[in-house]
């Protein structure tokens, strides 16, 4: 779960990590505790925002009304913006790069750290850049911190500075499950303390019953996305118009893949799992349909699975609830027989393989939604 | 011979007395698995299909001689459980649970390392050595004993094509599931390098998906460690950067983990890809 700006800044709070003095504003008079000039944050769950007007320096109440009212509301890729945070501007001497992620290949936390600060690390040069895997047996220890801080080109009062961050960071993210926490930029100030100017913080779902104090937002997900993960539901909405059903989430990715072979194009994952629970199967159809795809793809492999207690699942819901798009079925493994029946009596299409299925789904569904 | 697992392993199952452990206890005596033990914390002393039930993994361990188990408990226990088993001197773990915290898991991995025990999954269907054994919850309906190698990242899309293999008549030597997260205790590349050296494995079959670097690592460990042929199938070439789709582990995250670089690492490391899931069987049968 990412979480937005200020919350992350929240949680370094309470990791003794400086961060400017700021707060959420709404209105005009929301601004009188602060200082100017002041920066304007626009909080999306993504990248990008300044370059789309999400940013803005201000240097009185009038810029500030004027701009907050421009931010607010505005669309960042997808995201409409509805909170705005308002920080004093810092006074940077030196801006640094700083997070903790997880090696998948190591299969450890890995700290990265660059004196190039403020900029995409992505295009931050291999050699400016300096690591440090933690052994998640023994924790961090002092010398992975000098490991890391005594490349940064900081004076000896700088390092202790960072240090204390790094160590903070790491408890952070260890404490709170996560999969990233980055800071970029860390700043040394003109007058010498180490601040925090921007958060990101990525909670792995998974742990967050652990983490009653962090209320579970989502904020990367659709309304429909949301509401599919509270049924505990593997639903993704995509950019194309057929709606594919499938168990596994290997053989429904792959599902998509074979439709864009034949030039269609998936509109929504759905992951059935290894789930032959009627409720399910009903709540599934019923999340798809809401998605309005021009098509319906269901491919089912079933091995513990059987296909036809699925099929029969699907039959039942169709009949009860009605559906008024095209569907193509492909069901093979345990049982297939016995559920291409059930599927055909049930008024669906039953293709014999993958690239049938996907092919007369992506004719079917050709001309838009 | 086989990898990882064979008719010498004898299993115990943690989390026995739940409704999935009760299924699978059965599933893997009728594939003529050696489940040997049960256990759960406080429900010692009961029987499953024969199957003795202990209260903790020494017991069971102490009693029966187990020298695997499978894990079936709930994400939020799972760590305690394979650190139990560890810690029993367990020397194959094979973890089905998904959703367990990836802190926890790379706890565990490390700790299997520690004890040099072969750690399969989490979030994996398990392992099956076809006319040996079979760990976990794999339908034992598909497979073929014979001399193809399968080791996949992901659950159904294996058995569908392990399935396709087996109507060819194309057995499989060993199917290993390392399962959807982003952090596993097997990988690729221990999977390649004991088929590699298996007399039985004469080809060997990769599936993966989009996420991490596991294929890139495999490849560049083909080009200089591999001599039998390797075929392999992507999940995910239409997949959207920073969706996570439906594995814990199948995301494309700040632009690592696409299909595209994957297929590329493999056609560079001279391994034959599939277009469809079913066409890796096609292109086995016609190198073989």
């Amino acid at each position: 779960m990412k979480l937005f700006e200020y919350r992350g800044k929240e949680l370094f709070k309470k990791y003794g990590i400086l961060v400017p003095n700021g707060k959420l504003v709404n209105s005009e008079k929301d601004f009188s505790n602060l200082r100017f000039p002041l920066v304007l944050k626009a909080q999306v769950p993504i990248g990008g925002r300044g370059k789309a007007g999400g940013i803005k320096l201000v240097d009185n109440k009038r810029q500030a009304k004027e701009n907050l009212s421009k931010i607010i509301g505005m669309d960042i890729r997808g995201y409409k913006v509805n909170k705005v945070l308002a920080e004093e501007k810092a006074s940077i001497k030196k801006e640094l790069y700083l997070s903790i992620s997880l090696d998948r290949t190591k299969r450890m936390p890995l700290i990265m750290a660059s004196a190039e600060g403020g900029m995409d690390i992505e295009s931050v040069p291999d050699g400016k850049i300096f690591k440090e895997w933690i052994n998640p047996l023994i924790g961090i220890q002092p010398f992975n911190v000098r490991g890391i801080a005594s490349k940064l080109n900081l004076s000896k009062e700088e390092v202790k500075g960072a240090s204390k961050i790094i160590s903070q960071i790491y408890k952070l993210f260890r404490d709170y499950d996560s999969e990233l926490v980055e800071i970029n930029p860390l700043i040394f100030t003109v007058d010498g303390s180490v601040m925090a100017l921007d958060s990101k913080v990525i909670i792995n779902d998974d742990a967050m019953f652990r983490h009653k104090d962090i209320i579970p937002e989502h904020v990367e997900l659709t309304p429909l996305e949301k509401d599919a993960k509270e049924k505990g539901i593997s639903f993704i909405q995509l950019d194309g118009n057929i709606g594919v059903i499938a168990n596994g989430a290997g053989l429904t990715m792959a599902t998509l893949d074979a439709l864009t072979h034949f030039k269609g194009q998936g509109g929504v994952f759905l992951d059935l799992g290894g789930t032959d629970d009627p409720e399910k199967v009903k709540q599934a159809f019923e999340l798809m349909k809401k998605a309005k795809p021009k098509v319906i793809f269901l491919n089912l492999f079933g091995g513990i699975t059987k296909c036809d207690t699925v099929a029969k699942g699907v039959k039942a819901v169709i009949t009860r609830e009605g559906i008024d798009c095209p569907v193509i079925t492909r069901i093979k493994g345990m049982n297939e027989d016995i559920a291409k029946n059930i599927l055909k009596d049930a008024g669906l299409i039953t293709a014999t393989t993958l690239q049938d299925a996907a092919e007369q789904s992506s004719d079917l569904a050709k001309g838009g939604r | 011979m086989s990898i990882f697992v064979d008719e010498k392993n004898k299993i115990l199952v943690q989390g026995a007395t739940g409704h999935q452990g009760v299924f699978h206890i059965s599933e893997m005596l009728n594939f003529g698995t050696n489940v040997v033990a049960g256990v759960t914390p406080g429900k010692g002393g009961q029987e499953i299909h024969g199957v003795p039930v202990f209260n903790s993994v020494s017991d069971a361990v102490g009693e029966t001689g187990a020298n695997t188990s499978l894990i079936l408990v709930p994400a939020r226990f799972a760590k305690d459980a394979v650190f139990e088993a560890l810690n029993s001197n367990i020397k194959t773990v094979v973890v089905i649970t998904e959703n367990i915290p990836f802190h926890d898991a790379m706890e565990f991995v490390h700790y299997a390392k520690y004890k040099n025990a072969v750690l399969i999954g989490p979030n994996c269907p398990g392992i099956a050595s076809p006319g040996k054994t079979k760990i976990g919850i794999l339908p034992g309906s598909i497979f073929l004993k014979g001399n193809v190698g399968v080791a996949s990242r992901s659950g159904t899309l294996t058995y569908e094509i392990v399935n396709s293999l087996s109507e060819k008549d194309m057995g499989q030597s060993t199917c290993v599931g390392l399962g959807g997260d982003p952090i596993i205790g097997t990988t690729f590349i221990d999977a390649l390098e004991a088929f590699e050296k298996d007399k039985e494995t004469k080809a060997m079959v990769l599936v993966g998906e989009i996420g991490g670097t596991a294929e890139e690592d495999a490849a560049e460990y083909i080009t200089e460690n591999i001599n039998k042929p390797v075929f392999a199938f992507i999940a995910g070439r239409t997949a959207p950067p920073g969706k996570r789709m439906g594995h814990a582990g199948a995301i494309i995250a700040r632009g690592k983990g696409t299909a595209e670089s994957k297929i590329k690492a493999f056609e560079k490391a001279g391994v034959k890809l599939a277009q469809f899931p079913t066409d890796i069987a096609d292109l086995v049968e016609e190198s073989i």
